[in-house]
């Protein structure tokens, strides 16, 4: 009776799964189970090599005492906090500029985009050439007559942070920019009219009405932005290398040093846990909220 | 008195002309549409009303005052939009009280207004409801509200139902109509349905390629339509149109078309009178008897191609002097594929166009 | 200014044509004057890229960064194509722009053939798990990378591969996987049903429809892809470091070894154009693409 049946179980559809096999290793050997196995080795004592020998939250107790890390984490959220709130409202100012039926649109968003191209290798070094105290900003400005004036961030330990959140927004604000663009272009032209005809001034439309229209493109931006702040690494070891000092060190690049400098490879895996853990502190509602209430709605 | 003059107003994008000198007189407490096909321009005429166009040419007066320069605000107008276009972070109250607190009116006086408003428009129980928690129809009565609650003389509809389904189309149809009956406020009304247009108007100006073709009340336009394009897009089903000559004979001016002879006795023809040539003949499907007796000026017999029943009514296919020609009997009548029918008609109500220039003869 | 002569007429007639608009209106002042101040903010890096790179080191050590050369001289972008040294090797940029070819050319083939493949499965031939598989792909795109570095240095060192060119273009395969899948499920999901369905009762099967269908009509999206990949690639930094040896450096970690180096007296004009020199692919890209570019950005913010 059955000898005509559609080949059933593993091998309906197998074409389909020969061509995920890939998609399906990455996602359970690497990021599944890549994960789960630097958090399991968090917990052991692995130096030159990785070994299985416990020792509870050692090394996260190191970990927090270790003023290294904690100049990284104070480093992060100082330039995390600051990078987030100030690319969001550059970004979109100048997406709201950009929004005015304007010429030469297309050349400024041009402008306003390229750094986002280049490699923060190449931002950082640029920046840290136009910082140079001796050549750049600092000698300029004191050629023109004012000798006292001082601005060298990044050989200022005090203000290492704002010179390369300089370069920072150089590099990300166009692209908060773009996707302020394609909200803003996504709201219905009828409500600006609406707006116009009950006599709302531009800045208040924009405030009260097309802001809050606008809060699921923030939320995805906020997300983007931050799981790129924390992966702040190439920018800071080109810029400065994490000086003076320590001055601008930042937890990715923690990281790669007690993993791949220090032979401490523990140190490396508690640390890079708990960068897991703040991008999960973020993602976490996030996701709940973009996908749990769409199932819902 | 004129309530809203739209004197040689143009339009251009670019090289590209959509309002071309174009003028409307609207009497107060009028109700008029604009009606026409995607792109011609009656949604542009509408904006520039409105002032969110800035016309290329002429003026535009609202209530005798030359408001062509004044922004949307101060012209004295309530607009209402297909997407409702509803702030949709406010409840309906703080949609209806954003404008009139923006333009710093006292707090009483807010209040009486959206509490006359909601009363007129039943939506009392919605106040503190977000758009997002209404349907369709409520959303579109809460726009209508936003129009009413500032006072104005003039309404602007720009296609406001179009985004509704059939039914409830039909049913805000009726209240728009009872609303201007109450308040007896200028209207204007932007649609491509010739259904809200018939139902709706005053005056209906049918539109295209940026000019008003035809400004006129519903059953002139529907009855005596100035070109083709108009006699076309009005009616549905759509007019029949049989593509023949005019000539003189026996002293009288005939419709002549492969074997076909219609006398135009009873037809009446413009100012210009009656001039042989090619020309168009135009009779809609519901002035056609089918086998009624010998009673019509002209009839003719044929062969049912095909049968369309549509409820009530049945559209007949057949055929004339080899064109395609429909008749619309009452569906307990209607005849079967192959039948031998006789269809008659006056052309008392035909509409004769002219071949070339499509215009009314 | 406008002219007085537009007021003086229009204040006798009645209003008519369009409103009088100033050319030089307060609003334009500050829209274009905000837009034009930034926009020298965000091309002054690349100006002073370009002159440092041209001027002699007398001239850099006297003059200021903003100045043009005086003396143009390609010195420098030849000294740093050919002869600037990382540690003991002294043959310039020229080896890492190389590595970088040989890793980013096979990389970007790979990763799009495997993910536009699977893109076409997920949207057209879902099976059991395949979404799950999915989701977990996607939240692995926000997963910090420093949380799979070492892991993948094992599995790389097991297969024999970590060190190797080979080695990095599996990173970046297995990295450019989740936002370029996704680009590719979305877009064949936007594809019309009808014309896979149509394709099945002709008789086509899995690689059939992707081969003749699909892949004909989806060119716009392969570029996209392609722009994503090729400056994502290039642009890597991490990656290169961990995964290859320094005869393997991609151009992106060897032009920071020679600009970061501490012996040797600084040649800032050098540096400048080996910077440049990094730069050039991702900017000749950035700019021939243009729309596209954005088009991928906006795909690929889920990168980060």
């Amino acid at each position: 009776m059955a000898d005509r049946t559609r080949p059933s179980g593993l091998f309906k559809n197998v074409n389909a799964k020969i061509a995920s096999i890939p998609m399906i290793l990455t996602a359970l050997c690497v990021f599944l189970g890549g994960t789960l196995w630097t958090v399991v080795y968090s917990f052991t004592d692995s130096k030159l090599l990785p070994r299985l020998r416990f020792v509870g939250l050692d090394q996260y107790e190191r970990l927090w005492s270790a003023p290294r890390w904690l100049v990284s984490i104070e480093n992060l959220a100082v330039y995390g906090v600051l990078s987030l709130i100030l690319s969001l409202v550059i970004g979109f100012v100048l997406a709201a500029l950009l929004d005015q039926k304007i010429r030469f649109e297309n050349t400024f968003r041009t402008i306003f985009l390229y750094p986002f191209a280049l490699s923060f290798v190449v931002t950082g070094l640029v920046w840290q050439w136009i910082l140079n105290p001796q050549f750049g900003i600092q000698h300029i400005v004191r050629s023109l007559g004012f000798e006292s004036f001082t601005f060298d961030p990044l050989y200022n330990a005090d203000i290492v942070m704002y010179g390369i959140l300089i370069a920072g927004l150089w590099q990300g604000t166009g692209l908060v920019m773009c996707l302020m663009l394609a909200g803003l272009r996504g709201i219905d032209e009828d409500i600006w009219k609406a707006a116009r005809v009950d006599g709302i001034p531009m800045w208040k439309t924009y405030l009260f009405i097309v802001i809050p229209m606008m809060r699921p493109v923030f939320i995805t931006t906020l997300v983007i932005i931050t799981s790129g702040i924390v992966k702040l690494y190439d920018l800071v070891v080109a810029q400065t290398g994490g000086g003076p000092g320590n001055a601008s060190e930042v937890p990715a690049k923690y990281v790669y040093e007690f993993m791949f400098r220090a032979q401490n490879l523990g140190q490396g895996f508690a640390a890079s846990t708990m960068m897991l853990l703040s991008v999960a502190i973020i993602i976490i509602p996030w996701a709940y909220l973009e996908f749990g209430g769409k199932r819902r709605g | 008195m004129t309530s809203v003059l739209v004197k040689d107003v143009s339009l251009n994008f670019g090289a590209v002309e959509v309002l071309k000198s174009l003028n409307l007189d609207v009497t107060e407490g009028e109700f008029i549409v604009l009606l026409g096909p995607s792109g011609c321009g009656k949604s542009t005429l509408l904006n520039c009303i409105a002032g969110l166009l800035d016309v290329s040419a002429g003026q535009i007066f609202i209530n005798g005052k030359n408001v062509t320069w004044e922004e949307p605000k101060d012209r004295g107008i309530g607009m209402v939009f297909q997407s409702y276009a509803l702030y949709p972070q406010m409840s309906v109250e703080g949609n209806l009280s954003f404008g009139l607190k923006n333009a710093g009116l006292p707090k009483d006086e807010i209040a009486r207004r959206i509490a006359r408003a909601a009363s007129i428009l039943q939506i009392e129980p919605l106040l503190k409801r977000r758009p997002a928690a209404l349907s369709g129809g409520q959303r579109q009565r809460v726009a209508i509200g936003r129009a009413l609650v500032r006072d104005v003389d003039v309404f602007l509809f720009d296609e406001p139902l179009s985004n509704l389904d059939a039914k409830l189309r039909s049913e805000l149809r009726v209240e728009i109509k009872r609303l201007h009956q109450k308040l007896g406020n200028t209207m204007i009304y932007v649609t491509h349905d010739q259904i809200e247009a018939m139902t709706l108007a005053d005056r209906i100006a049918v539109m295209k390629g940026g000019l008003i073709q035809q400004l006129d009340a519903p059953q002139a336009i529907y009855g005596k339509p100035v070109n083709r394009f108009v006699a076309g897009f009005i009616g549905s089903p759509g007019m029949n149109f049989l593509e023949g000559r005019l000539e003189p004979r026996d002293g009288q001016p005939r419709f002549v078309a492969d074997g076909l002879d219609i006398p135009l006795a009873t037809y009446a023809f413009d100012a210009a009178g009656f001039r042989p040539g090619p020309a168009v003949f135009g009779m809609r499907p519901e002035h056609v008897g089918l086998n009624s007796g010998t009673g019509w000026p002209f009839s003719s017999a044929t062969t049912v191609e095909v049968v369309e029943p549509m409820g009530s009514d049945t559209l007949v296919w057949a055929r004339l002097a080899s064109q395609n020609f429909t008749v619309r009997v009452s569906s307990e009548r209607a005849p079967t594929v192959g039948d031998q029918i006789v269809i008659g008609f006056d052309p008392l109500r035909a509409s004769l166009f002219d071949a070339d220039t499509g215009v009314r003869l | 200014m406008a002219s007085p002569a537009v007021f003086a007429s229009s204040a006798g007639v009645e209003p008519h044509g369009p409103r009088p608009r100033r050319a030089i209106s307060r609003r334009n002042v500050i829209v274009y004057g905000t837009l034009l101040v930034v926009a020298i903010y965000y091309l002054l890096p690349l100006y002073v890229m370009v002159v440092t790179s041209l001027k002699g080191m007398p001239e850099i050590r006297l003059g200021n960064i903003f100045s043009p050369p005086v003396e143009i001289t390609f010195e420098p972008w030849v000294k740093a194509w050919a002869t600037a040294c990382t540690g003991l090797n002294c043959d310039g940029l020229s080896r890492g722009f190389w590595n970088s070819v040989r890793i980013t050319v096979p990389s970007v083939i790979i990763s799009i053939a495997i993910a536009s493949v699977n893109g076409y499965a997920l949207a057209n031939w879902r099976f059991k798990g395949s979404e799950t598989f999915f989701a977990i792909l996607i939240f692995g795109a926000f997963i910090p990378y420093q949380v799979m570095l070492y892991p993948i240095v094992i599995i790389l060192r097991e297969i024999g591969l970590y060190g190797s060119l080979w080695g990095l273009v599996i990173v970046h395969c297995i990295f450019g996987m989740p936002i370029l899948t996704l680009l590719f499920r979305n877009y064949f999901t936007s594809v019309p049903e009808e014309l896979f369905k149509a394709a099945r009762v002709d008789g086509a099967g899995f690689w059939g429809i992707y081969l003749k269908i699909m892949l004909p009509m989806s060119l716009p999206i392969f570029v996209v892809a392609l722009i994503i990949q090729i400056t994502g690639i290039w642009n890597d930094f991490l990656f290169g470091v961990v995964y290859t040896r320094p005869d393997t450096y991609p151009m992106t970690v060897q032009l920071n070894n020679i600009v970061n180096s501490v012996q040797g007296v600084k040649e800032y004009n050098v540096n400048m154009a080996a910077t440049l020199l990094t730069g050039l692919v991702p900017l000749v890209i950035y700019f021939i693409s243009g729309k596209l570019f954005v088009r991928g950005i906006a795909a690929g913010a889920v990168k980060g």
